[in-house]
């Protein structure tokens, strides 16, 4: 928002604009306010118009170039300088640089008495001198409705002031005029009866003991403008409206991932962490160790070399620094080599715009490249539901533009009912962890689990968390027919899962050895079987030996009978089949 | 206020006595500081002749005396003496208001 009126009026089809230099004001109006017309800006007691008229000739001086004219009517030159100067505004220098000249008119009615007829002519001889004398640019009325309670003439008054808007006009002066409001129209005395281009509404209203500015664009003639109401901050560097909803969701993102100092966790994150830049939920009750994660994600990223703010709305950052050494985290070297910074606040210290402003403010000095916001319920609790919401919202806008990565924690009240705040808080998240507790066995124990996590494929496991005096550790958790086991119930149902292995173990190698005997058995059968049936082929053997023998002996006997008995004929015959049978035999 | 103002009265001839210094303060020759300069001076001679001393700031001229005197409207006339100042805006024809606004005569 830094284009300066001179290229709007080089735009000729859009009215030339001249930028306040106000954050954020200038993004409402989109460049300014109408250059070269007056603007009306209106509202109750307290509510900054002094201020913002202001910045805006101190803003023109500084970073413009364009001198200016303060014509007060109710504070004198040294108040004025001591009260801006609590913002940071030398408007001291400036005068004696010639660059802001300061008007007091003070006319008390009590002593001024009316004779005639007369004019205002000695307020425009003036202020036309005080804009010659250094050639502004830029005037402040501050506030000019004085003039209805010091001057009897209500209706000199009132034609002096319509040709005082004209003749400022015709100087082309870009002109604020401050008023207060009135009961029924915007201003008490009727200003914007005159003041027609622009109007600005300033507002500020006490909600829950917690009060909060806001402003509101009423009219712009012949240019676009947000029409809501937006929170405005009076902090130590002037006035920064706050746009609840960003006026484009045009962030650039990274690819990168960064680790979250769990390995555990990254793993559970694709492996890899989270993406930088992205916005990350992190739920839980009380005591479930959301510090505990955030203090890592702060080491891991401060021990890569980048800066981490940690802003504390519980704990005091020597307290924060204690504890976790004693899970073994060593913040302190990180804090003294100022990689790490903290932060601590007590939520109710001031109102939910404050806080909002100093973060900002140290964000923007830090620069930091994580920022961690423990826990970002307690501050929420300081404003009402939207007004947090808006918070939320602006801060995260803010911090995505920078390419910050932001890690909330948020304390839930128990149970699985997650409350209002969180779930509108969680479609600004781009991850969202959840630490819940886990009661059974007389015990209470930790889990973890990526409830969402864009853009990346993540775990849909439920992890047990463990804190240790080494760290943080995750483990699985073990789900059964019984629901999830933690703590002891999971080591009970490890071992026993474990005595189960081991007594089937047992069994099979009893009914192998068990085979392997029958096995034994059977081969001994059938050696045995084996030794039986050669005895028996021997047996056989020698059997057939035995009647070949006897055959033998018989024929012979009878071969030798016949021989005796002298049968010769017969001999050769004989003779033949002994040859024959041998034959066979062998 | 009204009631302030006739306290203060002290009497009128001694109060005459002394010197009066009066400044008109006017925007070039216009009808209306015209008339004022002529209504003043016609005033002064009725009321107080002899000692007063009227002197004519014309703030086309001298822009840079206006706020000085805190002033405002055209025509101003601006009792420097005797003290307390006081201011009378207008083209001064009204004599009574004149005479109130100078501490001359009680308010009524």
């Amino acid at each position: 928002m830094k284009n300066n009126g001179f290229q709007a009026s080089a735009l000729k089809t859009l009215l030339p604009k001249c930028p306040t230099g106000i954050q954020g004001l200038d993004e409402i109006t989109g460049g300014g306010l109408p250059r070269g017309r007056p603007t009306l800006v209106c509202g109750g007691a307290g509510c900054g118009k002094t201020l913002l008229a202001a910045e805006f000739l101190v803003r023109g001086a500084t970073q413009f170039g364009e001198p200016g004219v303060l014509m007060a009517f109710e504070e004198t030159e040294k108040e004025l300088k001591a009260n801006v100067a609590s913002l940071g505004f030398d408007l001291e220098g400036l005068v004696r640089r010639k660059m802001i000249v300061i008007d007091y008119v003070h006319i008390e009615r009590s002593e001024v008495q009316e004779s005639g007829e007369y004019d205002l002519e000695g307020l425009f001889v003036r202020l036309g001198y005080a804009i010659d004398a250094i050639g502004a640019k830029r005037v402040v009325l501050d506030t000019l409705e004085v003039l209805f309670a010091s001057l009897p003439n209500e209706a000199i008054l009132r034609s002096e002031l319509r040709r005082l808007f004209r003749w400022l006009k015709d100087k082309g002066v870009t002109a604020v005029i401050t008023a207060e409001r009135g009961r029924e129209s915007m201003t008490r005395h009727g200003l914007e009866e005159y003041v027609s281009d622009c109007v600005i509404l300033l507002d500020h209203r006490v909600n829950d003991q917690i009060a909060t500015r806001h402003l509101r664009v009423v009219k712009y003639r012949g240019a676009q403008h947000g029409t809501n109401e937006f929170p405005f901050l009076i902090g130590d560097e002037g006035i920064s409206v706050l746009p609840i909803t960003s006026l484009a969701l045009n962030h650039k993102v990274s690819a990168e991932r960064i680790a979250t100092g769990i390995s555990r966790l990254d793993a559970m994150l694709g492996g890899r962490g989270f993406f930088r830049g992205s916005s990350i939920l992190l739920t839980g009750t009380p005591g479930t160790g959301k510090t505990i994660v955030s203090a890592n994600f702060a080491q891991a990223a401060a021990r890569r070399g980048e800066r981490v703010l940690f802003f504390s709305f519980e704990e005091s950052p020597d307290q924060i620094i204690r504890n976790m050494h004693s899970i073994g985290l060593r913040l302190e070297p990180l804090v003294s080599r100022d990689l790490l910074r903290f932060h601590s606040a007590r939520p109710s210290l001031y109102g939910l715009e404050m806080h909002l402003a100093t973060m900002f403010k140290e964000i923007a000095t830090f620069k930091p490249q994580v920022v961690i916001i423990d826990p970002i319920t307690s501050l929420m609790d300081s404003g009402t539901d939207s007004e947090g919401k808006g918070m939320v919202t602006r801060l995260i806008d803010y911090l995505k533009a920078g390419q910050v990565t932001s890690l909330f924690t948020s304390l839930t009240q128990g149970g699985h009912t997650l409350q209002q705040s969180e779930a509108a808080m969680s479609s600004l998240m781009d991850a969202w962890l959840l630490l819940q507790d886990y009661e059974g066995n007389g015990e209470r124990n930790r889990v973890l689990y990526v409830l969402k996590a864009r853009g990346m494929a993540h775990s849909n496991q439920i992890r047990e968390f463990l804190i240790s005096d080494r760290g943080v550790d995750l483990v699985d958790a073990y789900i059964g027919p019984s629901g999830v086991l933690t703590g002891s119930a999971r080591a009970a149902q490890g071992a026993l899962e474990k005595a189960a292995g081991l007594s089937s173990q047992q069994e099979a190698a009893r009914r192998k050895r068990e085979l392997e005997r029958k096995r034994e058995a059977i081969e001994r059968q059938i050696s045995g079987l084996r030794s039986d049936y050669e005895s028996e082929t021997m047996e056989l053997r020698r059997i057939d030996e035995q009647v070949g023998t006897s055959t033998l002996m018989l024929t012979s006997e009878r071969t030798a009978s016949g021989i005796l008995r002298q049968a010769d004929a017969k001999v050769a015959v004989h003779a033949r089949r002994r040859a024959r049978k041998g034959t066979v035999k062998s | 206020m009204k009631t302030k103002m006739v306290k203060r009265r002290p009497p009128a001839p001694r109060r005459i006595a002394k010197l009066w210094q009066l400044r008109l303060y006017v925007m070039d020759q216009t009808p209306k500081s015209v008339t004022a300069f002529a209504n003043l001076k016609e005033f002064c001679e009725t009321h107080l002749k002899g000692c007063y001393h009227i002197k004519v700031i014309d703030l086309l001229k001298q822009p840079q005396l206006a706020k000085g005197d805190q002033i405002l409207a055209i025509p101003t006339v601006v009792r420097q003496l005797p003290k307390p100042v006081r201011t009378i805006i207008g083209n001064l024809s009204n004599i009574e208001h004149l005479l109130v606004g100078l501490d001359l005569r009680p308010a009524t």
